[in-house]
C-alpha cells in the first residue's frame, strides 16, 4: 500500500547493487532448503494481515500466504522466520536477500514490478481506497467532501489517489499527514480531520473498534486499485514459480470444494474430478515440476485451509474486521478471484 | 554600710530556645519561602495548581475505571457499559494483563524467560561495584564476566563461545605481559593484540566446537528475531552504553592526540558518526551492509544494530569527554609531567578522573538519550516496546487500543532513566571535592 520517498531514495543510492545481488541470488529454493526455513516479509502489524496473538504466533491474511509457501517446500507451515519490514524497507529487504519473500499488503504497481525489479506472483487481496466520515458530517457521497480535512498516511499510494481523485473532481481538501493507523484512528476520532482514507479493507477493520462505530459511515466510493500479493525477487523464476502456485492452490483448493476437513478423504481415494488429483498430487506429478513433494498442495490445503477457510479464519464476517467477501469472492460466485488451471 | 544594689532576680541559666514563629519553620515557610514569595509567584502558583487539579479530575476516573480483567476490547467496553460507563470512561489495563509479556520479552520463548531476567540480574550485580565505590574491589573480577554470561544466557548456545572469548582476552593480556619484558608498552599492546586477534581469526571456532565435543555445555539456542520489547530496548540500550564508554574515552585521548595519524582518523570518525542521523545508520545497518557482505552469510541484526549505535553513541560520548579534557587547567598536564609520569600514567592518575568528573552529567545525558533512541529501531522492523505496541494493536482483540499500551511504555522508560538521572546525582555529590 505504501511507499514513502525514503525508499525511493535508498533504492536509488542501492540500485547497482541490487542489480548484482539478483545476480548472486539466482537458487533462492537450495538457500531457503538449506537455511530450513522461509525467511517472509510480513507486516509489522496490521488487522487481519499480520498480528502476534497471545502466544506470540503471527497469525492474518499474509502470515497464511507464507506458512502455505513453507508447507510446499518443506512439507511443514511452521518452518517460516517471519521477518516484519516496513512500508519503507520492504523492497531493499527483499533486493538484499533479508528475505526470500514478500507477503505484506503490497499493491502491485507497474513500476514496483518493473523499476525496483520485483516479482508479483499473483494477487492475494483485491483492496481499494475509500473514505470514512462521521454521519454527523451528513455526507453520503465522496462527491461532497469539497473543502474538507482528510487523515492521510504520508508517502503513500492512498495520498497520491486522493489528490488525484479530488483534483479529478474540481474538490479541494486539507490533508492532515499522519504515520501510523492507530495514530490516524486517534486524530479521526478526536475530530482532527472530517475524513479518514485508507483502503477500504482497513477503514471496515478501524471502524468495527471505534467506541462508537455507528457514528461513523464508510462512503460507497472506491477510488483506486489496490491489488495486494506477494512477490520475489526478479531474475529467479523457479522460486517464483513456486510462490504464484502455492497461493493457486489455495485459490484452486477453493474452487474445486477441497478444504482442510476433506483433503485426506479425497487424496486417499482418485476422484472423478481429475484435477482434483493432480491438485492433491494422485495424478501426474505437477510437484515435481516445481521441484517439490507430489503431495505440496495436499499439504498446503491440510495445514492453511483453502483460500476461503484463509479469508473468513482472518478477516471474514465472523472475524472483528467483519468483511464480506466482495470483489475477493471466487469469478464463479461473482468475485475476482481466478487461478489458471492446474494441468 | 552600703549596700549594693541587689537586683531582684539574677538568671543563672540560659533560658532555652523558643521554637521560631509558625510562619518561619517547616512546611509553612517552605511553601511561603518557595510558592508565595512574590505576587508573581503566588499567580504562578495557583495556575500550576489549577492545572495539575484539572490533569488529575480528568485523568482520575479513567485510571479508576481501568478494567484489568478482559479478553479483548469489546469485552472491556461490555464490562464498562456493565457498570454504567461509557466505551471511553475507563482505561482497557486488560491488554497489559495480556499482553505485558511481549511488551517485556518481545518472543523470547516463554518457558526461558528466566534467563533474561537473570542477565538482567547479573549485569546489575556486575555494573554494582562499578557504580558503588563502598563494595569490595574483588567484585570487579565479576563485572568483568558478568557480560560474557549475559551474553549466553540471553542468545543461548554452547557455554565454550563466551568461554572462548574470555580465554583470547586473557591470552591477548597475557602476551602483552611477556612481550613487554623485552618491548616497548606501545610494542606490547600491538604485538597482544595481534596475537589475541589471531587468535579469534584462526582458533576460535576450531576451538568452541573441539571443546563442545569433549563436554558439552550448550542450552538452547535462541534467535535474535525472537528479541523483542522492552528486553530488546535494554539489550541495544544497555549494550551500547556499556560498549560506548571505553571506545568513547579512547577516541577522545586519540583525538587530543599528538601522532597526527592517530588525531585525523579520531576525527574523521568522530564528524562522519555525528553527522549523519542515528536512523540513517540503522537503515545503512539493515539494508545496505547486506549488499557488501558475501552473498549467503547473514550478519545477525541485532547485532549489526547494537555495533551502529555503540558506535554512534561513542561518537558523541567522546566529545563529551573531550570537553572534560578540555576543562582542566592546563596546571594538571604540565603538573603531570613535571612528576615524570607517562603519558599513560598521567591520563590514568590524573587527566581521566578529573576529566570524567567533570563530565559525569553530559555522559549521563547522553545515556538516557541513548536509551530512549533505541525506540529508533522499529522504523527498520526490529519489535522493540513501540513496534510490540503496534503489533498489539493489529490484533483483532486489541485493534483500537492506544493509551493503554503508551502509557505503560512511558512507564517503563520513566523508571529506567529516572533511575540513571538519579545515580548521576548520587555520583556528582560524592566526587564533589570544593568546600560548598
Amino acid at each position: 500500500m505504501t511507499q514513502t520517498k525514503t525508499t525511493k531514495y535508498l533504492l536509488a543510492a542501492a540500485a547497482p547493487l541490487a542489480v548484482m545481488a539478483t545476480g548472486a541470488a539466482a537458487a533462492t529454493l537450495d538457500e531457503v532448503r538449506e537455511a530450513g526455513k522461509l525467511k517472509c516479509g510480513i507486516h509489522e502489524g496490521l488487522a487481519g494481515f499480520a498480528a502476534p496473538n497471545a502466544e506470540g504466533q503471527w497469525e492474518g491474511l499474509d502470515v497464511d500466504i507464507c506458512r502455505a509457501v513453507a508447507a510446499a517446500v518443506f512439507g511443514d507451515s511452521e518452518a517460516v522466520e517471519y521477518i516484519p519490514v516496513t512500508g519503507s524497507t520492504r523492497f531493499t529487504a527483499l533486493a538484499s536477500g533479508e528475505i526470500d519473500m514478500l507477503a505484506r499488503t503490497t499493491t502491485w504497481t507497474f513500476s514496483r514490478d518493473t523499476d525496483l525489479k520485483n516479482e508479483f506472483v499473483g494477487i492475494n487481496f483485491y483492496d481499494g481506497q475509500g473514505f470514512m466520515v462521521p454521519t454527523a458530517l451528513g455526507v453520503t457521497s465522496a462527491l461532497e467532501l469539497d473543502g474538507t480535512t482528510v487523515c492521510v498516511n504520508t508517502g503513500t499510494t492512498t495520498e497520491l489517489n486522493l489528490a488525484d481523485y479530488f483534483s479529478a473532481n474540481g474538490m479541494s481538501y486539507e490533508p492532515v499527514p499522519i504515520e501510523t493507523g492507530a495514530e490516524a484512528q486517534q486524530q479521526f476520532l478526536s475530530g482532527s480531520c472530517d475524513v479518514f482514507t485508507g483502503d477500504s479493507s482497513g477503514l471496515a477493520a478501524n471502524r468495527a473498534t471505534f467506541p462508537n462505530p455507528d457514528d461513523y459511515v464508510v462512503l460507497p466510493e472506491i477510488v483506486s486499485k489496490e491489488p495486494l500479493g506477494p512477490a520475489v525477487r526478479h531474475g529467479d523464476s523457479e522460486w517464483e514459480d513456486i510462490v504464484r502456485w502455492s497461493l493457486n492452490a489455495l485459490i484452486t483448493a477453493e474452487e474445486l470444494g477441497v478444504t482442510s476437513a476433506n483433503a485426506e478423504a479425497l487424496a486417499s481415494e482418485p476422484q472423478a474430478n481429475a484435477e482434483i488429483n493432480r491438485l492433491l498430487g494422485t495424478e501426474g506429478d505437477l510437484g515435481a515440476m516445481i521441484g517439490v513433494e507430489a503431495d505440496w498442495a495436499k499439504t498446503i490445503i491440510m495445514s492453511v485451509g483453502n483460500y476461503s477457510e484463509v479469508f473468513e479464519r482472518h478477516v471474514g464476517v465472523n472475524t472483528p474486521i467483519g468483511l464480506e467477501r466482495g470483489v475477493n469472492a471466487l469469478w464463479t460466485q461473482g468475485g475476482l478471484l481466478y487461478s489458471p488451471p492446474f494441468r | 554600710m552600703t549596700v549594693p544594689n541587689k537586683p531582684a532576680f539574677v538568671r543563672t541559666e540560659i533560658l532555652p530556645a523558643k521554637a521560631p514563629p509558625v510562619r518561619a519553620t517547616g512546611i509553612t515557610l517552605w511553601v511561603r519561602k518557595n510558592l508565595l514569595s512574590s505576587w508573581l509567584n503566588v499567580i504562578l502558583t495557583s495556575l500550576v495548581l489549577y492545572a495539575l487539579i484539572r490533569i488529575t479530575y480528568g485523568l482520575w476516573p479513567w485510571l479508576a475505571n481501568g478494567v484489568w480483567e478482559a479478553d479483548s476490547l469489546a469485552h472491556c467496553r461490555e464490562i464498562l457499559a456493565a457498570s454504567g460507563l461509557g466505551p471511553t470512561d475507563g482505561a482497557c489495563f486488560a491488554v497489559i494483563n495480556d499482553r505485558w509479556h511481549q511488551l517485556l520479552f518481545g518472543f523470547y520463548p516463554s518457558e526461558l524467560y528466566w534467563r533474561p531476567i537473570l542477565a538482567m540480574i547479573l549485569f546489575l550485580g556486575g555494573l554494582a561495584p562499578i557504580l558503588f565505590f563502598s563494595l569490595p574491589r574483588s567484585l570487579l573480577t565479576f563485572s568483568c564476566l558478568a557480560p560474557f554470561a549475559c551474553f549466553w544466557l540471553l542468545w543461548g548456545g554452547s557455554a565454550w563461545v563466551p568461554l572462548a572469548a574470555i580465554g583470547g582476552l586473557v591470552i591477548a593480556g597475557l602476551a602483552i605481559r611477556v612481550l613487554s619484558k623485552w618491548l616497548s608498552s606501545t610494542l606490547a599492546v600491538c604485538g597482544g593484540i595481534a596475537i589475541g586477534l589471531i587468535f579469534y581469526l584462526i582458533g576460535f571456532s576450531s576451538f568452541v566446537s573441539f571443546a563442545e565435543g569433549i563436554f558439552p555445555l550448550s542450552i538452547q539456542q535462541v534467535a535474535s528475531r525472537e528479541f523483542g520489547g522492552f528486553m530488546l530496548a535494554a539489550t541495544i540500550g544497555l549494550s551500547a552504553i556499556v560498549l560506548s564508554l571505553p571506545l568513547g574515552i579512547l577516541l577522545a585521548l586519540a583525538r587530543q592526540s599528538d601522532l597526527p595519524l592517530i588525531k585525523w582518523c579520531a576525527i574523521v570518525f568522530i564528524e562522519v558518526v555525528r553527522g549523519v542521523p542515528l536512523i540513517v545508520w540503522l537503515f545503512t545497518a539493515q539494508l545496505l551492509l547486506n549488499y557488501f557482505l558475501p552473498p549467503g552469510t547473514s550478519f545477525d541484526l541485532t547485532l549489526r544494530v547494537i555495533i551502529m549505535v555503540t558506535l554512534f553513541a561513542a561518537a558523541y560520548i567522546a566529545e563529551v569527554i573531550r570537553g572534560g579534557l578540555a576543562a582542566l587547567p592546563k596546571g594538571q598536564y604540565e603538573g603531570a609531567d613535571s612528576l615524570g609520569l607517562s603519558y599513560w600514567q598521567a591520563t590514568r592518575m590524573i587527566i581521566l578522573p578529573q576529566a570524567l568528573k567533570i563530565s559525569i552529567p553530559a555522559i549521563v545525558n547522553e545515556f538516557i538519550g541513548l536509551f530512549k533512541d533505541t525506540t529508533l529501531v522499529v522504523f527498520i522492523g526490529l519489535l522493540d516496546p513501540i513496534g510490540v505496541a503496534r503489533a498489539i494493536q493489529a490484533t483483532p482483540e486489541w485493534n483500537g487500543i492506544y493509551w493503554e499500551l503508551f502509557t505503560f511504555i512511558g512507564l517503563l522508560f520513566f523508571v529506567v532513566c529516572y533511575a540513571m538521572a538519579r545515580y548521576s546525582l548520587h555520583l556528582e555529590n560524592k566526587l564533589r571535592r570544593g568546600h560548598n
